[in-house]
């Protein structure tokens, strides 16, 4: 990779500034990417990328600033005028009618609404050749929703190609994918520079950034912070210079294993609408270890969750707590037989946003003393429960009686914590407990995580970064198609064998083992 | 243009808004009776004179406020819960029902047993109206928006269909109204000589009763997390389906201690006009009161005072009461967006 500043300079955002009240997200910020050039755009949560792709997109218009493509500036607030100056962007969550196929989806609003009909053989023809030049192999008469995420997101390519796009934006692309699935990408977005093409890769992920970018530019709370070639770098310099400091992540000395505390045998559960159910699946939580499940996202890890925390029964098979079935199970028995359950969704599922502080820490066991008694609450000892939790978890907040909607991401997971972790659990389901939240408070989980497991709780951790996995787990199943693997220790597997899992390859050679 | 959350809106914040919304329907009234061709000054005046300038006029709106409360309270208290009951109406109907049924003789009991007797069986009725959409709402996910405001009409008819005969009352010279309650069975009146029954003082008991369940009881609590966020309610281990059942049954009882107040206290017997929409104006209630219990009260008071305020402006200027319903309209729509300006901000992009 060469250095390519005396290339043409196809993007220029010069001096973007953007202000939401009190809030600057982005803080005068310029980049310039060259013809045939890779930039990396690195940032936390709320770092103001996405902000700043908004306001290149013309969803917002920014207080001051432009931006300028192929030379010529661009209308401020103008969706078109971004797209049609030959931007394309691939969004994070994809924008594809699922009931149509891939030509119908590439083609669609390429064409005037009075034109009737179309040349389907072009049409074809032309994806057929951007599809050879970028190695995109796909279906062009494949249905979207029969495909798997790592195809869509080469349709979701194509249709930018299409349209004749010179510079790609594509916003973490790679959270969805499979390793093996984003090696194929990342050989897409090599073809893609060699012809020309100028790409801006929004990530988090360090070693993707490494690897594919020519340079990088680091955000922190809206200013660019860094920017230098990705060769004069490495992984730790990156991640001290997007959080401010050098980031200490914790150490992770292997668990004790104790007894299986809870235990699954051939549990089935039925399908959550597109989501596989999970299908005959074996699982022992042992106490003092941390038990890490792989796996894309969508392949049952939400029935499996569900099963855990109460939400769900099993269909057939059954599950044991301390050798035992429970009679009847729910979330409240879940709870009350010692499960701490860190939801996916804590905006969504974990609190409950107009409620204040108080209201929400209680939420799983306003009915036991001494937060209510014989249908009546007490407020007073229920406030102060939630004031040590709040010390105690170091959560950052004016009190109490605060609505949780006023805080951020990262608080408002410490409060979860603090409300699941309070009762000293036995079993902890933690189900992508660091999304979306900075480094500090991720290291922060992952220390809590561990303590837990030390003093003898079985954790369960539920992620689709396998970086997290396998940092911190003791044994590590991948799950696909709601069929688990074997356990895997610590350290025996490379990220690629268990990519190869997590693409739902080797289960059918365990099932010819097993007979 | 957008709207930005105000995280710690001030006093000011809180009151211009509202008191703008009720300034702007003021006005809107005025430039109406201007239009109807009288003083807008005089009109509003006499709207006040008649709801609140003598002691008849305000023994008249007390009156009249008491249904409200109990409709307002009714369907506030659905509404917590996001259940939406529009059918207090038909709720309304079943207590009155019950007493009209049940209070002409038929329950000899002694007089001290037999109003709160009968003030529980028709709650028992109301709740019993309210809980077929519940339980289709949670059994097979029917909009209960739908079935509830079918069931009045249903309910409605089907009292008509009793008022023209099985209940009809013989010596009513042929009217469809049903036989005279006994002395026992009617509310007594708070102070002798004053036209004022204990329903007005059981609909205040009942607003400070609700206040003390939605803030200080567990049920409250659930009422409240089903109501603002179902899932993480349900998450949590709060018993979604069962909160609403719950809710719906105090929701209908309430609506239907309006009926009960209605004919136990005031009428005396039931008729086919005995409510001129209370069920549907206790959603209006419920709204200017933003759901609080206690604020019900006021906002019943504010309503009643416009329509018997209304009333006897018509008779002394001949401006039609419509009047009334065009003002509650617009404080309503007024008020409901003073409401989101007390909490967002607009923001010009």
């Amino acid at each position: 990779m060469t250095a390519k500043s005396e290339a043409q300079v196809v993007l220029r955002l010069n001096s973007i500034t953007k202000t939401f009240g009190a809030l600057t997200a982005n803080d005068a910020v310029s980049l310039s990417l060259h013809k045939g050039e890779v930039i990396a755009l690195l940032g936390e949560n709320g770092a103001g990328k996405t902000t700043l792709m908004n306001i290149l997109f013309g969803q917002y218009t920014a207080d001051s600033g432009t931006v300028e493509v192929m030379g010529r500036t661009l209308p401020p607030g103008n969706p078109r005028a971004a797209l049609d100056a030959g931007v394309g962007m691939v969004h994070q969550h994809f924008t594809l009618a699922e009931g149509m196929t891939v030509l119908e989806n590439v083609t669609l609003g390429t064409r005037s609404l009075w034109s009737l009909g179309m040349d389907r053989a072009a049409a074809r023809a032309r994806i057929a050749r951007l599809a050879a030049d970028f190695r995109l192999s796909v279906n062009p008469d494949a249905r979207v929703g029969a495909l798997t995420v790592g195809e869509r997101q080469r349709v979701e390519i194509l249709k930018a190609l299409y349209r004749d796009a010179r510079i790609l934006i594509l916003d973490e692309p790679t959270a969805v994918l499979t390793p093996q699935e984003t090696d194929d990408l990342f050989e897409t977005l090599r073809k893609a520079v060699a012809l020309g093409l100028s790409i801006v890769f929004i990530s988090h992920k360090l070693h993707e950034v490494m690897a594919i970018s020519d340079r990088v530019l680091i955000l922190r709370h809206g200013k660019l912070v860094h920017e230098g070639r990705t060769a004069d770098t490495d992984r730790h310099d990156l991640a001290a210079r997007m959080v401010g400091s050098e980031v200490a992540a914790p150490k992770v000395a292997l668990g004790v294993p104790g007894p299986a505390l809870m235990r699954l045998d051939a549990v089935s559960t039925p399908d959550i609408g597109n989501a596989p159910g999970l299908k005959s699946l074996t699982l022992d939580l042992r106490a003092g270890q941390i038990t890490g499940l792989a796996g894309v996202s969508g392949n049952g890890q939400a029935a499996l969750a569900g099963l855990i925390g109460g939400r769900r029964s099993p269909a057939s098979g059954t599950l044991m707590l301390n050798g035992e079935t429970p009679p009847h199970w729910s979330p409240r028995t879940a709870v009350h037989n010692g499960i701490a359950r860190i939801p996916e969704d804590r905006h969504k599922t974990g609190t409950i946003a107009d409620f204040n502080l108080t209201e929400n820490a209680i939420l799983e066991c306003y009915t036991d003393p001494p937060h209510s008694t014989r249908g009546w609450m007490h407020w007073q000892r229920a406030e102060e429960f939630t004031q040590e939790i709040i010390t105690k978890y170091d959560v950052r907040c004016p009190g109490p009686t605060t609505r949780i909607r006023l805080l951020s991401g990262g608080n408002m997971q410490k409060l979860i914590l603090g409300r699941v972790l309070e009762a000293s659990p036995h079993i902890i389901l933690a189900n992508q407990p660091v999304r979306g939240l900075d480094i500090g408070a991720v290291n922060y989980v992952h220390e809590r995580l561990l303590e837990a497991r030390d003093r003898g709780a079985a954790v369960l951790l539920i992620s689709e970064d396998l970086d997290e996995i396998m940092a911190l787990s003791d044994v590590i199943h991948v799950i696909s198609e709601g069929r688990l693997s074997p356990a895997f220790a610590r350290g025996s597997m490379t990220p690629a064998e268990l990519g190869v899992w997590m693409a739902g390859h080797g289960f059918e050679t365990e099932r010819a083992h097993a007979s | 243009m957008r709207l930005e959350p105000i995280a710690n809106p001030g006093i000011a914040r809180t009151l211009i808004p509202p008191a703008l919304a009720i300034a702007t329907t003021v006005v809107i009234a005025s430039l109406l009776a201007m239009i109807a061709g009288a003083n807008p000054f005089g009109v509003l005046g006499l709207i006040l004179k008649g709801a609140a300038g003598s002691k008849f006029a305000l023994l008249e709106t007390l009156n009249r406020a008491t249904p409200l409360i109990f409709t307002g309270l009714s369907v506030a208290v659905a509404f917590r819960a996001r259940l939406w009951n529009i059918g207090a109406e038909a709720q309304l109907y079943a207590g009155a029902l019950v007493v009209a049924v049940l209070g002409t003789g038929m329950l000899q009991w002694p007089p001290g047993l037999l109003l709160p007797g009968l003030a529980i069986l028709a709650m028992i009725a109301g709740a019993l109206v309210l809980l077929i959409p519940a339980l289709l709402k949670v059994r097979f996910g029917v909009d209960e928006v739908v079935t509830t405001l079918l069931f009045n009409f249903i309910f409605l008819l089907f009292v008509s269909m009793l008022l023209e005969g099985a209940l009809k009352d013989p010596m009513g010279m042929g009217w469809p109204k049903s036989a005279r309650l006994i002395p026992e069975a009617r509310l007594p009146r708070i102070i002798d000589g004053l036209r004022l029954h204990w329903g007005f003082g059981l609909a205040l008991i009942s607003a400070v009763v609700i206040w003390i369940i939605q803030a200080r009881t567990t049920l409250g609590y659930e009422i409240r997390a089903v109501g603002l966020n179902r899932n993480a309610a349900s998450f949590a281990g709060i018993p979604v389906n069962r909160v609403l059942i719950k809710t719906a049954l105090l929701s209908g009882g309430l609506a239907a201690l309006a009926g009960y107040s209605e004919v136990a206290g005031l009428k005396g017997s039931l008729t086919l006009d005995l409510s001129p929409g209370f069920g549907y104006t206790g959603i209006i209630v419920a709204m200017l009161a933003l759901l609080n219990p206690l604020a019900v009260i006021a906002a019943a008071l504010f309503v009643a005072g416009i329509f018997v305020g209304a009333d006897s402006m018509s008779r002394a200027v001949g401006v039609p009461t419509y009047l009334a319903d065009i003002m509650l309209a617009t404080a309503l729509l007024l008020m409901v967006l003073a409401i989101l300006l007390t909490r967002f901000r607009v923001v010009r992009e």
